[in-house]
């Protein structure tokens, strides 16, 4: 009897999650309705964003978050890759605990703080040094070049990558480090024997053996910086237009909810494009960290 | 595995060709050494974004700290106003979407470990858990407003707790499954071989070996939620008035940081600073004390 019920606890909680899932995809859904109604598909590719005529389309914040996130990406990755080879090989084993916890600390470090830290700290040196330094330099370029002008505010999508990058940065190094544990000591073993460097052992054994939970790893950290708000939101510099250089100002899905969402009456259109704005980002975070636990399934070895 | 040891270039015979074998150890050996240079760079990077981030709030917000932070409300620019209502609030928050979290995530952990191997049940159930972990937590604050605040007609404080709870289940979930995992079968085996029912196995026995574990489980949900920013927007939306009330706005750490730290009255931004300083140093204390149990633990 106490069995049944407490299986019955147990499996009902279980069924809670499923349902909690589908009633934010639900919720959100019904939400944005109105604003998918009234738009069609075209909200996909409109970059309006007026008030005032009632106009609202999310191309601009759809590429916002895509662009942001991705750069945080290239950014990060290297970085984390970096940190989790340092922290599984090179590093003095009595050292490897306390430099492995403050990594993870950065990841327990409220987003709100970071947008502080970015707008107060990050912003007045990209400002003054980095972007005047690489608009001078590289902004001159033929081709690429246009993509790296502008005025240097500090503000902007290259910031906001920037900040996401090093929040993202614990996450993926900690995947890392975690799968690159998982490789046979004997693998590695044989290459040293057979002479190897450790770059060599890391180049030729780990990372082959760990590819797939890698590239998990990654997804992981993808689908972090796509719905990260605060932090975006502090030095994105909010605006609805698509900038022509990486150091232009923008918004993202989330930053965009955040804003605007104080400005928009319960039961308006605006509401409800902010509604399928979340709908959106929901579906490609729900698809990137799909991808990212079905790669670190255990057994998804290559 | 086909594990191709990718040396550049042949490996010349150091018999035939001395020179060259000489040269390509030293290149060899010249990768090595940069990228490990890198590797070093990397952490000590990460390590210096962690040192600036302190640094910044100790220098910009320890110079605020004083007893009218604890013992005053917020009040209007000027006016030498605390955090008081924005400290209860957030502990007030943080504690109820905490107790109403973690009974349901501690019983999806269960079901999860005991109850549901190999199941496609569970097989679904521990994917969405581990997605929902992940999830944009603004997302669950506009879930939970378009639920409990615009149905019923205003933002309350119990729609932040329950915000907050949702975030709380999926960290519970995770720790609470893998904890329960590790415990050895022979210990099961000996509660049921005394003739104790599952469920009794479950809780006399498996939960208590495990207690550690799933303390720091729910620690680390504390600290995550305390933080929590976006989701409370929507939901207790922030107060700057001393109130209590659950069915009413309420007031919160972050939020009264993210409206401060963006407004033009230099006494404001200071207190800003003197939130982010408490809820970064709160949220790391929390961290390490979550790390600290598990050790003890083992």
């Amino acid at each position: 009897m106490g069995d049944a019920i407490f299986e019955g606890l147990a499996r009902f909680a279980g069924i809670f999650v499923l349902v909690l899932l589908g009633g934010i995809i639900v919720v959100l859904f019904v939400g944005g309705l109105p604003a998918f109604r009234q738009f069609g598909a075209g909200f996909l590719i409109s970059d309006d964003w007026d008030p005032v005529h009632q106009v609202f389309g999310a191309l601009v914040p759809v590429f916002g978050t895509l662009v942001t996130a991705v750069l945080a990406l290239i950014m990060a990755v290297p970085l984390a890759f970096g940190i989790a080879f340092y922290l599984t090989e090179l590093a003095p084993l009595w050292f490897r605990r306390p430099v492995g916890t403050a990594i993870e600390l950065l990841a327990a470090v409220p987003s709100i703080i970071y947008g502080m830290w970015g707008f107060f700290t990050i912003v007045p040196i990209m400002a003054e040094y980095v972007q005047p330094f690489v608009i001078d330099t590289v902004g001159d370029l033929p081709l690429i070049g246009d993509f790296f002008q502008g005025p240097p505010f500090g503000t902007g999508i290259f910031t906001a990558a920037m900040i996401l990058a090093v929040m993202i940065i614990p996450f993926i190094a900690a995947t890392m480090r975690d799968v690159f544990e998982t490789v046979p000591a004997v693998f590695k073993e044989s290459a040293y024997g057979l002479g190897c460097t450790t770059w060599e052992v890391m180049r030729s054994i780990v990372i082959p053996y760990t590819r797939i939970s890698v590239v998990g790893g990654i997804m992981l950290g993808l689908g972090r910086a796509l719905g990260e708000t605060m932090a975006v939101t502090f030095v994105i510099g909010n605006t609805n237009r698509i900038a022509h250089t990486i150091f232009g100002p923008g918004n993202t899905i989330a930053s965009i909810v955040a804003l605007e969402f104080p400005e928009s009456e319960s039961g308006s259109l605006k509401l409800s494009s902010l509604l399928a704005l979340g709908f959106i980002l929901f579906v490609i975070s729900f698809i990137v960290l799909a991808i990212s636990r079905i790669l670190l399934r255990p057994g998804a070895k290559a | 595995m086909s594990a191709t040891i990718a040396v550049s270039g042949t490996v010349p015979g150091a018999a035939k060709n001395i020179a060259a074998s000489v040269q390509l150890g030293r290149s060899r050996h010249r990768t090595n050494t940069v990228v490990k240079s890198l590797c070093v760079l990397a952490t000590a990077l990460g390590l210096i974004f962690l040192a600036s981030i302190l640094f910044t709030l100790i220098v910009r917000g320890f110079g605020g700290l004083s007893t009218t932070v604890f013992t005053k409300s917020t009040l209007p620019p000027g006016s030498h106003g605390g955090l008081l209502n924005a400290i209860i609030g957030s502990l007030i928050q943080t504690c109820i979407g905490t107790l109403l979290g973690t009974p349901i995530g501690l019983m999806v952990g269960t079901y999860l470990s005991e109850y549901a191997s190999g199941s496609k049940l569970g097989d679904s159930v521990r994917f969405v858990s581990d997605v929902l972990l992940s999830a944009p937590s603004i997302l669950i604050g506009l879930f939970v407003y378009a639920l409990m605040v615009a149905p019923f007609g205003g933002f309350s404080g119990i729609a932040g707790c329950v915000a907050l709870a949702v975030i709380v289940i999926p960290i519970v979930v995770r720790t609470t499954e893998d904890m329960l995992r590790l415990i050895p079968v022979a210990l099961r085996e000996a509660a049921v071989a005394l003739g104790a029912p599952k469920w009794k196995m479950i809780v006399m026995v498996c939960y208590p070996a495990a207690k550690q574990g799933i303390v720091t489980g729910i620690l680390l949900a504390v600290a995550r939620v305390a933080g929590e920013t976006a989701p409370l927007l929507f939901t207790s939306l922030g107060n700057l008035n001393w109130s209590v009330s659950l069915a009413k706005p309420m007031a919160s750490l972050p939020v009264t940081i993210y409206q401060y730290a963006g407004s033009a009255f230099e006494d404001w931004v200071q207190l800003a600073w003197v939130g982010a300083l408490l809820i970064t140093f709160g949220v790391l204390a929390i961290n390490i004390a979550a790390r600290l149990v598990l050790r003890v633990g083992k």
